[in-house]
């Protein structure tokens, strides 16, 4: 059955969506009918995005977990190695930066313009500082030739156990590695939000541009909170 | 009536909205992005071939005379690689169901046109440098990337076919994302859950398989890439790695991944089986959910593909038993399809033939994986052709012709012209019988225990061999025809209706081609799925 | 043209929804409490498996207080819920199965028939 040829629904049928069209309108895309769907449906994707993202670090997690099994005197002598000054610093600082950023999506939620931009600024300091601390964390294994693959020394480590210590290291930074590389993608993506916070761009309507970067956010801070005692804290006693 | 033929022609629809290569790599359209999609899909899939037909070549003589044993093993390889990660698995999904699924659910695009469009450019991306690494030489580990021969002996572009996997990994992940959240949030009025096409569950549960195993053989191929990079041990027995945890991790990834490429066939096939049954599918909720069923029970089962490799017996019995599971949910489907077929009036038009085609083979396909379940029999038969046959069963058997068939059904929807019926028929025969042909004879070999793998074999599997090339050369031709006429019919062929097959279901009321927004009024939804007896469509014959 | 959404009905619970500061200061405090705690107990010798426990219990509970405040699940939608269970359930299951795979290999029982199985050497 052929529909009549009446123009759909009153949408012009353009490709194009200038994002600043219209006042409300102007956020919204063609394909949704609302506004809270369009919201409802973004959230969704992230979250999907998100359990993807929680799969994704899963395989490091699962190869940790048989290791680890397999070998934990190895794992005690790698987790001695590490600096748990500068690790329970880190920890601290993100779960620092997760309240900034949570306080940012508060203060997009709420209009607060002039806030919201400080508490992303104040986001993006926090994840440099933690960037930074892990760059001297990793100077230091270098220096000390605890790099698998570089300059790995097994023969820091009682006999027969430094093949399973280099494990651990591999570990250790793969994990380490792949949290630092989506900080620096987060860190990337504050500094596109930064100026359009500043601008004005987020309101009240459309504030979830920032919660979705909300939720990346907090997820890679979970991941830090499994990884510091997984990594830092073995057989300290 | 010439001028009511002339309005109709000059119908704006996706096709003649905007013309131009810009308006084509820029296009937000999930229409023209599967047409994207279609035209690469096409494009690795006859390269694939083109590895097979050497491969089949090679293999007719029981000497390794016509390539050598390194050659041999990258062109199994890439066989394996293009076929699976840059045909299988976008296929059906990237091309039908980027198509189908907002015409299905009555919504105007996908709930993210711009990753969708990006999915598209990823899938690229990985392709180019899959074509790269066969430029290089083409990786000879098998499309498993089995450490340590990956890793540390291997002097072929491992690292780049794995790059390669890595990329196109995140496309589809970016196709399910998308897929997730449409059939969630854009549904129609009236649209529930339980009226759905079967195509749109099947989509569904392929997405959340997608989403949930794809990142797993990301970060495996990532730990693989790093170690043969940098001389790690991750996985390498020499410096305390374990190998077989390599193989738990990709298989995590990869045997669900053969339901990635199944489900959404099946899908396509109780879309078929209701439309040339004229009856609504038998069992509607059963057929949904055993796609959910086989997705959460895909998950399981990944250590069959372990049995030989020092998995312990208690894993090994564990993964027997949790394999046999997935015969039920699919069982359930055959079932089901075969009881709508009962009393239905059946036609015979070029899709139902790959319908009967998907049945029979299908079923072949999974009963020898319910052997291949069976530790005793694995044993016997692991690595040999028996195996090659299995899972060729399952997915030319069953993903292609699915995939074939669903193209020839959709065809006119899709391009607003028919093609040729009595081609069609033509292809359709050559495909069953030159696929048999192929597969068939490889079930014995494996039998008689002819290992895969091998450039050169023992001389009396000869006779089976040859028989199997002689296969794939119909095959091949029952491959060649469609992309001639399909391609001839979309210029020549007749104009197809709005609904050539007197079809139910959303994608059918509106034109073909469908607008660039794909409906001229907002659908809404006040009956089941395959109601074909509501306005007498079920009396009415399949014309086309 | 408004559109029913019949996996909830027109709502959306997470479109209005601010989470007040207070909560956020609250959850932010326990955090630092509980890394606080973790360090602390890591120093000391519960027994096996004890200090494992422990620290995996508290790690869990901070994800879950990030989970439910700083990322608003305690007040989104089912199907937001959905995507963590099925994260989580899919996380145990590749664990769990991997996991029982190596530890059947410590178990004489299971390897001794591993031997006459002829499989392993």
């Amino acid at each position: 059955m052929a529909a009549d040829a009446r123009p759909h629904g009153g949408i012009v049928p353009s490709d194009t969506h200038a994002p600043d069209a219209h006042a409300h309108a102007g956020v919204l895309q063609h394909h949704f009918d609302s506004l809270d769907q369009q919201r409802d449906a973004s959230t969704l994707g992230m979250w999907a995005f998100v359990a993807q993202e929680a799969m994704f670090f899963g395989g490091l997690f699962t190869a940790y977990l048989v290791y680890r099994f397999l070998y934990p005197q190895a794992f005690h002598l790698g987790s001695h190695q590490l600096n748990i000054l500068l690790g329970g610093i880190n920890t601290a600082v993100l779960i620092t930066s997760s309240l900034t950023m949570a306080m940012a999506v508060w203060s997009a939620q709420t209009g607060r313009r002039k806030l919201l931009t400080s508490f992303l600024v104040l986001t993006l300091l926090l994840g440099t500082v933690f960037l930074v601390i892990k760059y001297f964390e990793y100077a230091e294994k270098f220096h000390h030739g605890l790099v698998p693959g570089y300059n790995f020394n097994q023969a820091h480590f009682p006999a027969g156990e430094g093949g399973h210590v280099q494990l651990f290291f591999c570990l250790y930074f793969a994990m380490t590695g792949m949290h630092a590389i989506h900080m620096i993608i987060g860190a990337g993506i504050l500094l596109v939000y930064i100026p359009l916070a500043a601008k004005g761009k987020f309101t009240v309507e459309y504030a979830h541009p920032v919660e979705l970067f909300g939720l990346y956010w907090h997820f890679v801070d979970i991941v830090w909170i499994f990884l510091f005692p997984l990594l830092y804290l073995l057989g300290r006693y | 009536m010439s001028a009511a033929v002339a309005a109709r022609t000059l119908r704006p629809n996706y096709l003649n909205a905007a013309y131009g290569v810009k308006s084509w790599l820029l296009t937000k359209d999930h229409k023209r992005i599967a047409l994207l999609y279609l035209g690469s899909v096409t494009l690795f899939f006859a390269v694939g071939a083109i590895f097979a037909g050497l491969v089949r070549i090679e293999l007719l003589t029981p000497e390794g005379d016509f390539v050598s044993s390194d050659t041999y093993n990258r062109l199994f390889t890439m066989h394996g690689v293009v076929m699976i990660f840059f045909f299988l698995i976008p296929v059906i999904p990237a091309v039908l169901g980027n198509f189908l699924l907002p015409l299905m659910l009555g919504a105007k695009d996908l709930a993210f046109p711009k990753i969708n469009l990006l999915s598209w450019y990823v899938y690229m991306v990985a392709g180019s440098l899959g074509v790269y690494a066969l430029i290089q030489g083409g990786a000879d580990t098998g499309w498993t990337f089995y450490p340590p021969f990956s890793t540390r002996f291997s002097n072929s572009p491992v690292t780049l076919v794995a790059l390669a996997g890595f990329i196109a990994g995140f496309s589809s992940i970016l196709t399910a994302l998308n897929f997730i959240v449409t059939v969630h949030r854009m549904r129609a009025p009236g649209l529930s859950w339980f009226r759905l096409p079967l195509f749109v569950w099947s989509l569904y549960a392929t997405s959340v398989i997608i989403m949930l195993a794809t990142p797993i053989l990301a970060i495996t191929l990532v730990m693989l890439m790093l170690e043969r990079a940098l001389h790690l041990g991750i996985f390498d027995p020499t410096l305390g790695g374990d190998p077989v945890l390599f193989q738990h991790l990709f298989w995590f990834y990869s045997h669900p991944a053969v339901y990635i490429m199944i489900l959404p066939a099946m899908g396509i096939i109780s879309e078929l089986v209701a439309a040339f049954s004229r009856k609504r599918v038998f069992g509607y909720s059963f057929v949904a959910f055993s796609s959910m069923a086989i997705a959460v029970l895909g998950f399981l089962v990944w250590g069959h593909h372990l049995f030989v490799s020092s998995q312990t017996a208690f894993a090994g019995t564990l993964f027997s038993v949790l394999t046999m599971l997935v015969a039920i949910p699919s069982a359930i489907k055959v079932f089901n399809w075969t009881a709508t077929l009962y009393r239905g009036s059946v036609s015979w038009q070029t899709p139902m033939l790959y319908v009967f085609g998907f049945l029979g083979l299908f079923t072949i396909g999974g009963l020898t994986g319910v052997f291949l379940a069976t530790m005793g029999f694995d044993i016997h038969v692991h690595d040999t052709y028996f195996v090659v046959a299995h899972f060729h069963y399952i997915m030319v058997g069953g993903t292609l012709m699915g995939y074939l068939g669903g193209l020839h059904y959709w065809w006119p929807k899709i391009t607003g012209r028919l093609y040729p019926e009595f081609w069609g028929r033509i292809s359709a025969i050559l495909v069953f019988v030159g696929f048999n042909l192929t597969f068939f004879p490889q079930f014995i070999l494996g039998y008689m225990g002819m290992p895969r793998r091998y450039h050169a074999y023992a001389p009396e599997f000869q006779v089976l061999n040859v028989l199997s090339t002689a296969g794939a050369t119909v095959l091949g031709v029952g491959y060649l025809l469609p992309m001639i006429y399909l391609v001839w019919a979309m210029r020549y062929g007749k104009k197809a209706g709005a609904n050539p097959w007197n079809a139910v279901g959303l994608e059918w009321e509106t034109s073909s081609p469908p607008p660039t927004f794909n409906f001229d009024v907002a659908p809404v939804v006040d009956h089941e799925a395959y109601d074909y007896h509501r306005n007498g469509e079920g009396e009415k014959k399949v014309a086309a | 043209m408004p559109r029913l959404h019949l996996d909830k009905p027109g709502d959306y619970p997470l479109a209005h929804k601010v989470i007040p500061v207070s909560t956020y200061l609250a959850v932010f405090s326990a955090l630092l409490v509980l890394t606080a705690l973790t360090v602390f107990v890591a120093f000391h010798h519960l027994g096996d498996p004890w200090n494992d426990v422990v620290a995996i219990t508290i790690a869990l509970t901070k994800a879950t207080l990030v989970v439910l405040f700083f990322m608003h699940v305690k007040y989104s939608t089912a199907m937001v819920r959905l995507c963590v269970v099925a994260a989580i359930l899919f996380l145990l299951t590749i664990f769990g199965i991997t996991w029982s795979d190596y530890w059947a290999r410590r178990v004489p029982a299971i390897r001794v028939q591993q031997t006459t199985y002829g499989v392993r050497e």
